[in-house]
């Protein structure tokens, strides 16, 4: 019997209008994920690439990513922040291999070709020959070639960058009340207290959504809830930025909140009696920025994540890694001025974050538990329709406004 | 004869990691002094002396909280480790405090049966001798030899 190519593939790729249904085949599609590459990574998008901090002097590097393609940033003679791909303009080798250093330039390790601090290729290693034979052709001009370069632009110490010359000021990209809540927890130099990677068994875009889930923040995560660090009936809300790419999910503690009828009547796991730290200095904190809030969740489009969580600070930057893996760089800061006891609180509060965190630990594995969920079932979709169908900021954090932000602002770059 | 002898280390890191590969991590915090240091690092944070870890208890209660939180309060699929802890070598001894390190290598081992190295790297430990009392940890810096987690991390290393 035949067998046609078409039958095979036998997989529909449908998506109704709107923001309430995301069909499962978007989370292992290769396709998809290339042209997610093409159109939100490299497209009029702003990507965080690493902290001011991190390459401080003229020489001092970095590399990292947008998407999957490997950059390095750079802090040039001039003192600009220029960032260009990490790939050699001759056979495509990977330029700089190191995490980070210093360098007055950078040389290709294949065939020695050289590139200033601003990704200009400046020599071709034997481009004359050797006595006279060999060589490049002598059209061969040096200014054709070399690896793309990005925009960059800095927000409070972070450093942002863009494939794409027609991407709007990052100003006007992450819109006022966005700004203001970097600015608000990024007031001063800052220094990093460590860097983790964590590797996450599903696609890139669940992490996100997770990350924008408001929703499920006290249900997954019981440590909260069991410390009344957080509830959803305390003060809190979800600032959605206009096209609902970028997010802010916060809340404010009251440590003598009313039990709640709601959540007795849901018979939380969570509503432990009696369970209490035996060492409760590990939620001693202070309120630094003065305004009583202890959760600020910031997310900026499409893989930018800064926490506070009481007096942890905490960036995470969302690398895809084919369509069923993702890498979260995770970089843990304080203040240059920090006092001994705060940075001391820091250190041990940060147990509520990353890949140990206690109130963070889920999230690396609940996005491999949808992956795997939704197995064999491409043409099922999600709901997402708590809170009702808009993508409006809200005064509760019941809500799946923000995911659905993600997804209007994703279906408008991916042109879906 | 001294406190800190070959047998002494080996036979303490033995135990610990028994203690946790037979999922009886109730005791685990018997293994430190009230006053401790549990930290799990990465050779990069370590060598660049930056102090945040994954994991950070500074008294035996908070180490004794990480285990009450993962016993009631976080969710994660059902894991379990084999710790292999390689030869202790015994680098400082000043009075009943010595300093040691110890290699190891940490299985995970999935409920659907997937047996994956999860950690290797060493510990770096400062170990009190006290008469008539087990050797303790007054601290076990776990500095992991990759940057990198996987998925989670729940079960002290």
């Amino acid at each position: 019997m035949e067998i046609k190519l078409n039958d095979m593939r036998g997989i529909e790729r449908a998506w109704e209008p709107g923001l309430t249904q995301v069909p499962y085949w978007l989370y292992n599609d290769q396709p998809i994920y290339r042209t997610e590459q093409q159109r939100l990574f490299q497209g009029p998008t702003w990507n965080y690439l690493c902290l001011e901090a991190d390459i401080r002097e003229p020489g001092d590097y970095r590399t990292t990513f947008v998407g999957d393609t490997p950059v390095i940033v750079v802090r040039d003679d001039e003192g600009e922040v220029q960032a260009f791909e990490n790939r050699c303009a001759h056979r495509g080798a990977l330029i700089a291999l190191k995490d980070s250093g210093k360098a007055q330039d950078f040389t290709c390790v294949y065939h020695a070709w050289s590139y200033d601090l601003q990704g200009n290729l400046k020599g071709v290693a034997f481009e004359q020959g050797v006595n006279g034979m060999g060589g490049m052709p002598p059209d061969f001009c040096k200014e054709e070639h070399g690896p793309r370069k990005l925009r960059t632009a800095t927000v409070a110490g972070l450093v942002f960058g863009s494939f794409d010359d027609d991407v709007p000021s990052i100003e006007e990209y992450l819109g006022d009340e966005v700004l203001e809540k970097i600015e608000r927890v990024l007031p001063k130099p800052v220094e990093v207290l460590g860097r983790f990677k964590q590797t996450i068994p599903n696609n890139w875009k669940l992490y996100m959504e997770n990350v924008k889930d408001s929703y499920h923040a006290s249900l997954l995560h019981v440590f909260f809830t069991t410390f009344r660090i957080n509830r959803l009936s305390q003060k809190g809300g979800v600032i959605i930025s206009e096209t609902g790419a970028h997010h802010i999910s916060w809340s404010k503690v009251d440590h003598q909140a009313q039990e709640s009828s709601e959540y007795n009547a849901e018979k939380l796991r969570s509503d432990k009696e009696g369970y209490a730290l035996a060492d409760p200095t590990l939620l001693d904190g202070c309120d630094e920025f003065g305004d009583g809030i202890t959760l600020q969740i910031l997310s900026v489009f499409p893989g930018f994540v800064i926490a506070q969580i009481q007096n942890t600070l905490a960036i995470r930057q969302i690398l895809p890694v084919g369509t069923g893996k993702t890498v979260l760089n995770w970089t843990y800061i304080g203040f240059t001025d920090d006092s001994p006891q705060l940075r001391r609180m820091r250190l041990k509060q940060l147990n509520l974050t990353g890949p140990a965190g206690f109130i963070s630990m889920e999230d690396g594995a609940v996005g491999g538990f949808v992956q795997r969920g939704i197995a064999g079932a491409e043409n099922e979709k999600a709901v997402l329709e708590m809170g009702g169908d808009s993508i409006e900021t809200q005064d509760n954090r019941t809500t799946e406004a923000s995911v659905r932000g993600f997804w209007n602002a994703y279906r408008g770059y991916m042109e879906i | 004869m001294s406190a800190f002898t070959q047998e002494r280390l080996t036979a303490l890191n033995a135990a610990y990691a028994r203690c946790i590969d037979n999922d009886e991590l109730e005791q685990l915090g018997d293994f430190f002094l009230d006053q401790c240091l549990y930290l799990v690092t990465t050779t990069d944070n370590y060598a660049a002396a930056l102090q945040a870890g994954i994991v950070y208890a500074d008294t035996r209660a908070m180490l004794q909280d990480r285990v009450m939180a993962m016993r009631d309060a976080n969710i994660y699929e059902e894991q379990r480790y084999r710790h292999i802890i390689g030869a202790p070598v015994l680098l400082e001894q000043k009075g009943n405090t010595a300093k040691a390190e110890s290699p190891f290598i940490v299985v995970r081992i999935m409920r659907d049966g997937g047996t994956e190295v999860f950690a290797t790297g060493r510990y770096i430990d400062s170990i009190v001798a006290q008469p008539d009392h087990p050797l303790k940890f007054a601290e076990r810096i776990v500095v992991c030899d990759s940057c990198n987690i996987d998925t989670l991390l729940v079960i002290p290393l």
